[in-house]
């Protein structure tokens, strides 16, 4: 099916490097939901494990598309919710109302 | 290319770009939540696209693992709390890791049974993928079971376990390369899946609940590589994509975490913290005494504080303080004075923990400051610690900030050793209204009815992952105590 192109090479390279350019800019605030939220993205190895799973190949390669049809649907479900979970609790100090302050 | 195919390009180009663009929006908290549901949609149109993909022939299996995997995805996302996201995060690197594993070994089985020989730069892909895969998930299911206590979290070591691990590691190098030249050696490749599985194992067996942060990044990292070496494999280029993001994020974390526990990378990088821990034992801050204060004692210093700093520690999530500390932080804040809160990177169980903690306790997340940035503010430039330096003949005068203590803490008892800071807040002279306070995870115990927890050496490694100190119950007569103090 396939032969390793250096296509492919260049866009690991690339994507390599826009990942770092952006990554090393997200404040270590955000370092929890980041790591929940490149875990969800990586759940896109779904992608091939549909193909395996769907594909009739052989009973082998349809079992082990199914489990991992599972484990990376629980990542990609599971990792978006819980990313957008801490998020939502991120929020700014609401401004205070000069007059309230007490002395 | 027919136009299924085109469509199915399309597809993957936008869920690529939506990946970026998520992550990329994690760089501002305002952005964060929004750029994250782009990229969940980046991966509905992916999976979308690809049950376009020809060789998908029957849909029975793809639709209940799709409703297999949400039924059991959904509770995790939802009702996981937020002191237990170390365990979440590792255990579902084991999904992830689990899923390129066997779609790797599919790919192998049905390479060599189909009648199609496996080529050697596929044999390679295919390697990378099942060794980081099956590395990954025995090795985050160690750490997941380190911190959910179903193993002891301190680390377990033996005689000659660097030399058994390397062997190890050499030997599954070495079928890697065996099958590099014979593709068709169908045992030495699920040899290979075992040894990698072994070697996750073993990996991490001697490393304590205190540096699971790194392993855990490090996990992350290896995910990433296993998914964009799927790609490879299938030629696939969005798994390419995500994985080299992946990637690039868990091998960032891993060095910002490991610069923050004052180790190089390469030591963290060939597994061998766990001798490094093995060592640091018992270390006590030579020759800097610890003064305990009564909880009247601190209620009094808070509320006549200008600016308190709190440096928050993981026993604080551990004995969930940190709601009470909030509460503290708004008293303080009525009366006047101002509250931070200094968070160093390794506070918690996994980079960035303790924010997600506090920001759940509603904490504002400005209040938040992360260690380069508060270490200047600390009060060792005032009149405490540095006076004392100088009369000590040390370097730091009251002019410049000493040294930024936050730097060499000790994630485990929270930044330590007790010097500078302590000196400075119980210095006679720190009532002045000028001074600033800095409250301690120690004090917050303390403020808490609980009896300091002074200076035990507790050391990073014995500490068993994720352990709630005994007999901890959170007293609101203390509370109360300081609300009265506050109000006065």
């Amino acid at each position: 099916m396939t032969y390793l192109g250096f296509i492919e090479i260049y866009v690991f390279i690339l994507a390599g490097f826009v990942g770092f350019m952006v990554i090393t800019r997200v404040p270590p605030l955000l370092h929890t939901p980041l790591m929940s939220a490149t875990n969800a993205i990586s759940a896109i190895s779904l992608v091939g494990s549909l193909v395996a799973a769907g594909s009739e190949r052989n009973q082998v390669s349809t079992i082990l598309g199914f489990v991992a049809v599972i484990s990376a649907t629980i990542n990609a479900v599971g990792g978006f919710i819980i990313t957008d979970r801490m998020l939502k609790m991120f929020r700014r100090q609401p401004e205070q109302v000069p007059g309230e302050k007490k002395p | 290319m027919t136009p299924r195919e085109l469509l199915i390009q399309a597809a993957y180009i936008a869920a690529s770009v939506l990946f970026i663009l998520g992550l990329r929006s994690l760089t501002k908290a305002e952005t964060a939540r929004r750029g994250m549901q782009q990229a969940a949609l980046g991966m509905v149109i992916a999976v979308a696209g690809t049950l376009l993909h020809h060789e998908i022939l029957t849909y029975s299996w793809i639709l209940a693992g799709l409703v297999i995997g949400s039924i059991i995805g959904y509770p995790l996302g939802v009702y996981v709390p937020m002191t237990a996201m170390p365990q979440r995060i590792a255990i579902s690197h084991v999904f992830g890791a689990l899923a390129a594993t066997l779609v790797g070994i599919a790919e192998y089985y049905t390479h060599l049974h189909g009648g199609e020989p496996v080529s050697t730069p596929l044999m390679a892909a295919l390697g990378f993928e099942v060794v980081f895969g099956a590395l990954t998930v025995s090795g985050s299911f160690m750490a997941f079971s380190k911190l959910q206590e179903l193993i002891p979290g301190r680390p377990l070591t033996y005689r000659g376990q660097n030399v058994a691990n390397i062997a190890l590691f050499a030997v599954t190098i070495g079928s890697f390369g065996y099958l590099l030249l014979h593709p068709g050696a169908e045992q030495v490749f699920y040899l290979m899946v075992g040894l990698a599985l072994l070697s996750g194992i073993l990996l991490v067996l001697p490393i304590g609940g205190a540096d699971m942060p790194v392993v855990i990044s490090l996990m992350n990292s290896y995910a990433g590589l296993a998914s964009a070496a799927t790609g490879f494999a299938i030629g696939n280029n969005v798994l390419i994509i995500a994985g080299a993001l992946d990637g690039a994020s868990g091998f960032i974390l891993s060095i910002v975490m490991s610069k923050a526990m004052n180790r190089s990378f390469g030591n963290v990088l060939f597994g061998a913290f766990g001798s490094v821990v093995a060592g640091g034992s018992g270390k006590t801050a030579e020759g800097l005494t610890v003064r305990e204060i009564s909880v009247e004692d601190a209620a009094m210093q808070l509320a006549y504080a200008r600016s308190v700093i709190v440096v928050p520690g993981y026993g604080l999530a551990v004995a969930q303080a940190q709601h009470t500390v909030r509460e503290l932080a708004d008293l303080i804040e009525k009366r006047g004075g101002e509250v931070k809160y200094a968070i160093h990177p390794v506070a918690g169980r996994m980079p960035g923990h303790m924010n997600v903690l506090l920001a759940e306790a509603n904490v504002p997340y400005d209040r938040l400051v992360e260690m380069d940035e508060i270490n200047p503010q600390f009060p060792a430039g005032g009149r405490g610690a540095g006076d004392r330096r100088q009369r000590r003949g040390e370097p730091g005068g009251p002019e410049r900030p000493v040294e930024p203590d936050l730097r060499h803490a000790d994630p485990e008892r929270g930044p330590g050793p007790e010097g500078d800071r302590d000196e400075a807040k119980h210095e006679p002279g720190l009532r002045g209204h000028r001074e600033r306070a800095v409250l301690q995870r120690k004090d917050v115990d303390a403020l808490r009815g609980r009896q300091a927890v002074a200076d035990a050496p507790r050391e990073r490694g014995e500490d068993a992952v994720g352990q709630a100190p005994q007999g901890r119950t959170s007293r609101t007569s203390d509370v109360r105590a300081i609300r009265s103090w506050a109000s006065r």
